[in-house]
């Protein structure tokens, strides 16, 4: 599918140059000026040059079906732009190409990775997987002939020259099985040491590169049943064969030690009878596994819950304590006989300008319990530990959040504050209503019905408000009980991120993607409900 | 909480709109602290709090101690060493995530603008079949930020790298194309509305006068609507800039990186050590951003206002 996008991006990328076809609309016919048309024919033929060319690199890596999609959606694009109708879609192709490319597919192939065990040590198809575990677990052939070796090197890759017993003399490299060649030196013992276009690598190199020349292995033929030629020291190659023998027509791997056999155990892996895994599997849809992994693995249930629930504790406090704040600093500069009342806006507003990933940054380092400045200098010395306590950190990242969010909440209660109608105020309080009465009974109604779809807006992001918390804590302080790397103040979409990118525990794309799926349901449900919310208040005022 | 004090400030405006003023100079102190004297305390209190975290990571960066620890006291020790030490390291080129950001964030905010100008433009001015639902479309579809799709985004990438390297993993171009994919979306919401200020009778008037529709938008409407255009530019700059999750995943290369990457790895694994390096680098990467921020900060104001209110 990622074909198609690439000839559209690339159209897209071309659009935006100056000018927009002019194509006459219906009902009134205005000729198209000569330079709309040259700007017009350039801007596709670019386009259609790219797709071209991608069309041509999908045909040589054999993706069909992509190639198909590739073909269709340069056909659209021509067609938008050449005929005469259809001037929205002209305007909106550009814009909606990347829409559906990057938000719209991604959602889909999100979903469709929750549904497979994509992952470390599950990348690819299962040929890929028994290629590479042919190729990983190799011995040296305890009775194997002795080549003469020598290391060659050719535009940064490694190749082993070798003369066999029989003296016939061979060139191969990693990805290059053995072939025979011609050698233009020879060395004292009448060995190949040279060929025509390689540089032979000389004793100081060859130290200094011996990690390298122990990873080369060279495939003796095409077939990785017959193993590869490797040199420990440069200067003899052995054969090593594949530990695990793979028997192609009962599909199971044989240890030639030991003679355990590995059956597909149907989950991605080769497996023994006695449950030991081989460590490369493949790819392999798991249906429902992940989300039901998701709430029933004791490893991952509990931590689980509790992300959850912190996460919408995290959104609703962040919203509620932004929310109160900005509007009691809006009522209370909404005076405008206050002295010094712009140094103070654009004093307090300047959190909102800073820069996000780095405020959650630079009050880890205010909050650091060793080194910290309010516990070394402002509490003198205390160690009051900030960020590595389960309830004192999550009380520390809704602070910082407050920080970083009441500026706009200010800005924008300011605003509605003073759009509100002086008539109804002053009506009340002819009426004799007293100011509390007012800001309860009229003034909080009108700013809420203004203000909801921004509270609503603001829980949204709250809810996934990646940055303070990985910045801040890391989503620490971690859990126990679990080997997964979640804690305290991790939410949804960090714990997403751990699982798919974080170091040290293994990547796994499906189980992370099969959660973001539940953030999705989450926010669907909640601008669903919202959304209503919202208008039955307006109709409610109305 | 903060509405139970409430009641003192309105109270307060209550007798002074009652009160005739001739006698303001003479007040007693009293009076003018319950009036207004209060106002000021907690202005200078909610500015203490807004501002001390910037003036102490200001003075982590001009400390040449270099360490957390070193920043437990402000402004004694001044000094370029953080400085130096941040252009010095070859490891982690800060310039060059300088620049990439620059370069990212500047691209795909002008095409962000153009491509939901574009947008704006047809749902504004023109009539067609899924005008509304595309409409609705697009703003449930900005319910759900990319970065939930960061997993699918990253093995795209990886798998379109294969057919074409300039676009995969690693590469800029293959963000600013992910980046585009949230052009549309709540910008062109925004730029829908202020489209529909500009009377429909200008275009008409031009079109009367020959102009094509390329010529009315290039011409007649996106003079008109600069301040929206700026506000968008100017959101959408901010945002990438800030960018973290699909930026770390995307760009593995240090020399690739862009700001956020770059400065979290610097105080991922040894937070304390390179501090001073660190905030010489936060330093340097807030004051465009704010300096801009500020510049522009009415018109932020407004687009903000303006969105809110539109939904």
């Amino acid at each position: 599918m990622a074909g198609t996008t690439l000839t559209t991006s690339s159209t897209s990328r071309a659009t935006p140059g100056p000018g927009k076809p002019p194509t006459p609309r219906r009902p009134k016919r205005t000729p198209d000026s000569l330079m709309g048309t040259v700007a017009k024919i350039v801007l596709l033929g670019f386009v259609d040059a790219i797709a071209v060319f991608v069309m041509f690199q999908l045909v040589a890596s054999a993706e069909w079906l992509i190639l198909a999609i590739c073909v269709v959606v340069t056909a659209v694009v021509n067609w938008i732009y050449l005929r005469s109708d259809g001037l929205p879609a002209k305007y909106l192709a550009p814009g909606v190409f990347f829409l559906l490319l990057f938000q719209v597919f991604v959602m889909v192939f999100s979903t469709y990775i929750a549904f497979t065990n994509y992952g470390d040590g599950h990348n690819s198809s299962k040929a890929d997987a028994i290629e590479s575990i042919q190729l990983s677990a190799q011995e040296r052939v305890p009775d194997s002939p002795q080549y003469a070796a020598s290391v060659l090197e050719k535009g940064g890759d490694l190749y082993l020259l070798v003369t066999a017993p029989d003296g016939a003399v061979k060139l191969g490299g990693n990805d290059q099985p053995l072939q025979d060649a011609t050698a233009s030196t020879t060395g004292p013992t009448g060995a190949a040491a040279g060929v025509e276009g390689y540089t032979t690598l000389d004793f100081a190199t060859l130290l200094q590169r011996q990690q390298q020349i122990a990873e080369l292995k060279v495939p003796i033929s095409d077939d990785a049943e017959d193993g590869s030629l490797r040199t420990a020291d440069g200067s003899t190659a052995y054969v090593y064969k594949p530990k695990l023998s793979y028997d192609a027509a009962a599909d199971t791997f044989t240890d030639t030690t030991t003679g355990t056999v590995y059956r597909d155990s149907g989950e991605g892996t080769f497996a023994a009878a006695d449950g030991t895994e081989l460590a490369t599997g493949w790819k392999i849809n798991v249906g429902l596994d992940n989300f039901t992994r998701a709430f029933t693995d004791p490893n991952l249930q509990g931590p689980l819950l509790q992300v959850v629930l912190w996460t919408f504790a995290f959104a609703l406090l962040s919203v509620a304590s932004t929310f109160a704040l900005g509007l009691f600093l809006a009522i209370v500069f909404n005076r405008a006989d206050l002295r010094g009342k712009k140094i103070y806006r654009v004093l307090m507003i300047l959190p909102y300008a800073f820069p996000a990933f780095l405020s959650g940054l630079v009050w880890s380092g205010l909050l650091n319990p060793e080194f910290g400045f309010i516990n070394n200098a402002l509490l003198g010395g205390a160690q009051i530990p900030w960020l590595t306590d389960p309830v004192l950190a999550k009380v520390s990242v809704l602070v910082v959040n407050l920080w970083l969010g009441y500026p706009y909440m200010f800005l924008v209660c300011t605003g509605a504050l003073q759009s509100l109608p002086e008539d109804v105020e002053e009506a009340a309080r002819m009426d004799g209503a007293g100011a509390w009465r007012i800001f309860r009974a009229i003034k909080l109604p009108l700013l809420l019905v203004s203000l909801t779809p921004l509270l609503i807006s603001s829980f949204a992001f709250n809810f996934n408000n990646f940055n303070v918390i990985y910045m801040l804590t890391g989503g620490g302080p971690r859990f126990d009980g679990t080997t997964f790397d979640i804690g305290g103040t991790d939410i949804l979409i960090t714990m997403v991120y751990k699982i798919a990118f974080g170091a040290g525990t293994g990547r796994d794309y499906g189980l992370a993607s099969a959660l973001a799926i539940i953030i999705f349901i989450i926010v669907a449900v909640v601008s669903a409900i919202s959304f209503r919310q919202t208008k039955s208040l307006e109709e409610i005022n109305r | 909480m903060s509405t139970s004090t409430m009641t003192a400030p309105a109270s307060g405006a209550g007798h002074d709109a009652g009160t005739p003023v001739p006698l303001q100079r003479r007040r007693s102190f009293g009076r003018w602290f319950a009036d207004k004297g209060w106002r000021h305390i907690v202005a200078i209190l909610a500015t203490v709090f807004s501002v001390f975290p910037l003036l102490y990571v200001l003075s982590a960066a001009l400390n040449p101690d270099g360490t957390m620890a070193g920043a437990s006291t402000l402004f004694t020790h001044f000094g370029w060493g953080n400085f130096e030490a941040l252009f010095a390291n070859q490891e982690r080129p800060f310039g060059r995530w300088f620049a990439n950001t620059l370069l990212i964030g500047l691209v795909t905010s002008a095409l962000t603008v153009f491509l939901g100008a574009m947008a704006a433009y047809a749902f504004s001015r023109m009539r067609f079949a899924g005008r509304r639902v595309g409409l609705l479309t697009l703003l449930l579809l900005q319910m759900f930020p990319q970065l939930l799709t960061v997993v699918a985004i990253f093995l795209l990438l990886n798998f379109l790298g294969d057919i074409i390297p300039a676009i995969g993993l690693g590469s800029s171009l293959g963000l600013i194309m992910v980046y585009l994919g949230g052009a549309l979306g709540v910008n062109t919401y925004l730029m829908y509305g202020f489209f529909n200020t500009v009377p429909l009778s200008l275009d008409e008037a031009a079109r009367i006068d020959g102009a094509s529709h390329v010529q009315v938008f290039f011409k007649i409407i996106l003079p008109l609507v600069t301040p929206i255009l700026a506000v968008v530019g100017l959101l959408a700059f901010i945002a990438i800039s800030s960018e973290f999750v699909i930026a770390s995943v995307v760009l593995t290369d240090p020399e690739s990186q862009t700001l956020a990457v770059g400065l979290y790895s610097y105080v991922a694994q040894q937070r304390s050590e390179n501090w001073g390096v660190f905030a010489a680098g936060a330093v340097l990467a807030a004051i465009p951003v704010m300096a801009l921020f500020l510049f522009l900060q009415r018109y932020i104001t407004t687009g903000l206002t303006a969105g809110g209110v539109k939904g």
